[in-house]
């Protein structure tokens, strides 16, 4: 007997048959769960309040501050540049992307320049930055999805790489505390651009290996393709930034629309996804690494000679005029902004951090509803967040 | 693409929703962001208004955060001109003015069809002991939703309209809103093995002088 048959001899059409069978709509119990604070999923000490029906989410609630120290409030009682070491601690995975932001939000309330070289470590480093963390990402993301080790392992492999030349240059692995306001804290070390060129030479090839194991791979797009779908209108009123507003297909990238440093100067496309699934978010990151390989290759030929700080500006002493300003960066995981207000003593008056990855998961509960616990752990994987930043 | 100049912004926003007065707020340092001031009753239709408008267009809210200014006094050195010894001369003198504390709220408005920005919208209360309340502007950008949050549970600012007021980072049963300027710190008087009253007086020092309840 056909399918058909047995419907109709059923007497109801197949699609409610369809629903019976899998419990929409039944009445049963709720089931309330508290996936985390101590989930392996949640990237460290984050919770989420569901409440299922089966296994189905009817209801998903965020809880935050489990890692929260008032980084703000601490940044508001001690002087501008003691505030830097502490930003490399907000997403500890992409500390020079942090220490960038500070740093253009300072120079925009007291007006520095920064010199050219500064700027060429700036881009560089901040690309490296972007290559290791969407390179950790699609690693972290597949070990949520139950693929232990190997992807995570190739990951981990690459990124020591780039850690390395981090470490080579600013002393620190994670924690590089390197940018300055005017410029960076020290020069390059000699050999590091030839070191990094070849890094940045042998990442396609990596690339190239890495997508030959995930990206056609069957598991990972039947877990992941029509799985935590967002739409763009939704993407852009919930403020969602990053490679997640752009795998829902919204052209807007800051470092085409603001064109800091010097971004404009240096050709690159933005991928933009289709059907703001998983899916899409994971292979944005993966053309994003490409488009930001093409950016570090040239960068690494052209860079000048010169001071890598402006001699004007002050470590010691330094009181910006009463005033304030707002600066942002295309960070890895979206647009990090720093809101600053001086009232002309050494402390800042306001410091304010705009988190990306916690405002990327305003859109958690939308994007999971009507799906299953195992989709919520793969499209939270997807949002990208580090709790340090999320809870400051 | 160019966006208008605030003061256009200003003039367009104030005709187009009635009753609308905005400040225009300078800001001295080298970032030149100046922003509106709006009045709490016309905050959402003005937001509104930015958010709707074809040539303005500004559909991300990127940052919300508050801002805490306690009661002060400004000194400013004023010329004044004075009779001394029959003699008129130009003295200067210190002019005090008392100003009465405030809480504000800022947001960033960006257009991302548009992709220019940002356009600052600032409320502000003054009142700072009473619980005071401000418009939330998260039925028009749900990006405000978690900010709000977070500066109602530092600052205890309300915002009226927000679907889900609670708090964000701090726990529950948590009473004070350490972004506050006037916030003393705990003494950590739970780990003292036998609190007494030295200790418990003392503790009362930071227990809230009013509760604002959502």
């Amino acid at each position: 007997m056909t399918l058909q048959d047995l419907t109709q001899a059923m007497g109801k059409p197949t699609f409610q048959r369809k629903a019976e069978v899998i419990g929409i709509g039944r009445e049963g119990e709720l089931l309330e769960v508290a996936m985390g604070p101590q989930h392996p999923s949640t990237h460290g000490v984050f919770r989420m309040d569901v409440v299922l029906d089966g296994e189905t989410i009817v209801k998903l609630k965020p809880v935050f501050g489990y890692l929260h120290r008032n980084h703000e409030k601490i940044a508001e009682n001690t002087s501008y540049l003691a505030s830097m070491p502490y930003t490399d601690r907000l997403d500890y995975f992409c500390s020079l992307t942090n220490n960038w932001a500070y740093a253009l939000s300072v120079e925009k309330l007291a007006g520095l320049q920064v010199p050219e070289r500064a700027e060429y470590i700036r881009l560089i480093t901040a690309e490296l930055t972007r290559l290791l963390n969407h390179t950790c990402l699609a690693g972290f993301l597949l070990q949520d999805m139950g693929a232990l080790g190997t992807p995570l392992m190739y990951a981990f492999r690459e990124r020591e790489k780039i850690l390395d030349l981090i470490e080579s240059l600013t002393g620190a692995r994670m924690m590089c505390n390197y940018m300055r306001f005017g410029g960076c804290r020290c020069d390059l070390p000699p050999g590091w651009v030839d070191a990094a060129k070849k890094v940045v030479a042998e990442y396609s090839k990596f690339l190239d290996e890495f997508e030959t194991l995930l990206s056609g791979n069957e598991i990972l797009m039947a877990r992941t393709q029509g799985v935590g779908k967002l739409s763009a209108e939704l993407a852009v009123s919930a403020g969602v930034t990053g490679p997640m507003l752009r795998a829902s297909g919204v052209d807007y990238d800051l470092r085409k629309v603001d064109a800091y440093g010097i971004y404009a100067r240096y050709p690159f496309r933005i991928p933009l996804g289709t059907h703001g699934d998983v899916y899409d978010r994971y292979m944005v990151r993966m053309l994003e690494m490409r488009e930001s390989l093409k950016i570090l290759e040239p960068a690494l030929k052209d860079i000048p000679e010169g001071p890598v700080v402006d001699p004007k500006a002050k470590l010691r002493g330094f009181r910006p005029k009463p005033g304030e300003a707002y600066g942002r960066i295309e960070g890895p995981k979206g647009e990090l902004g720093f809101y600053l207000i001086s009232d002309g003593s050494p402390n800042p008056y306001r410091y304010r951090v705009r988190p990306p990855s916690l405002i990327n998961l305003t859109v958690l509960e939308d994007m999971c509803l009507g799906q299953t616990v195992a989709d919520a752990i793969v499209s939270l994987g997807s949002v990208d967040i580090v709790l340090g930043e999320v809870d400051r | 693409m160019a966006m208008e100049t605030l003061e256009q912004i200003k003039a367009r926003v104030e005709a187009a929703v009635p009753g609308a007065q905005l400040t225009l707020v300078k800001n001295d340092s080298p970032s030149a962001q100046h922003s509106l001031l709006v009045s709490v009753e016309h905050a959402f239709a003005v937001a509104k208004f930015l958010r709707d408008d074809p040539q303005l267009r500004l559909d991300y809210c990127s940052n919300v955060t508050g801002v805490d200014f306690l009661d002060a006094e400004l000194s400013e050195k004023v010329k004044v001109k004075k009779v001394v010894d029959g003699v008129e001369k130009e003295v200067e003198e210190v002019k005090k003015t008392k100003r009465a504390g405030y809480l504000e709220v800022v947001y960033h408005l960006y257009s991302m069809a548009l992709k220019h920005g940002p356009v600052i919208l600032r409320q502000r209360i003054s009142g700072r002991s009473d619980p005071v309340t401000v418009t939330s502007l998260t039925p028009l950008w749900r990006s405000a939703e978690f900010q709000e949050r977070e500066v109602f549970d530092l600052y205890g600012i309300l915002f009226d309209g927000h679907p889900d007021l609670r708090r964000l980072l701090m726990w529950d049963g948590f009473k004070d809103y350490p972004m506050r300027k006037d916030y003393v710190e705990p003494d950590d008087y739970e780990y003292e093995p036998t609190a007494h009253d030295e200790v418990l007086e003392k503790a009362k020092a930071h227990m809230p002088k009013h509760e604002v309840k959502a």
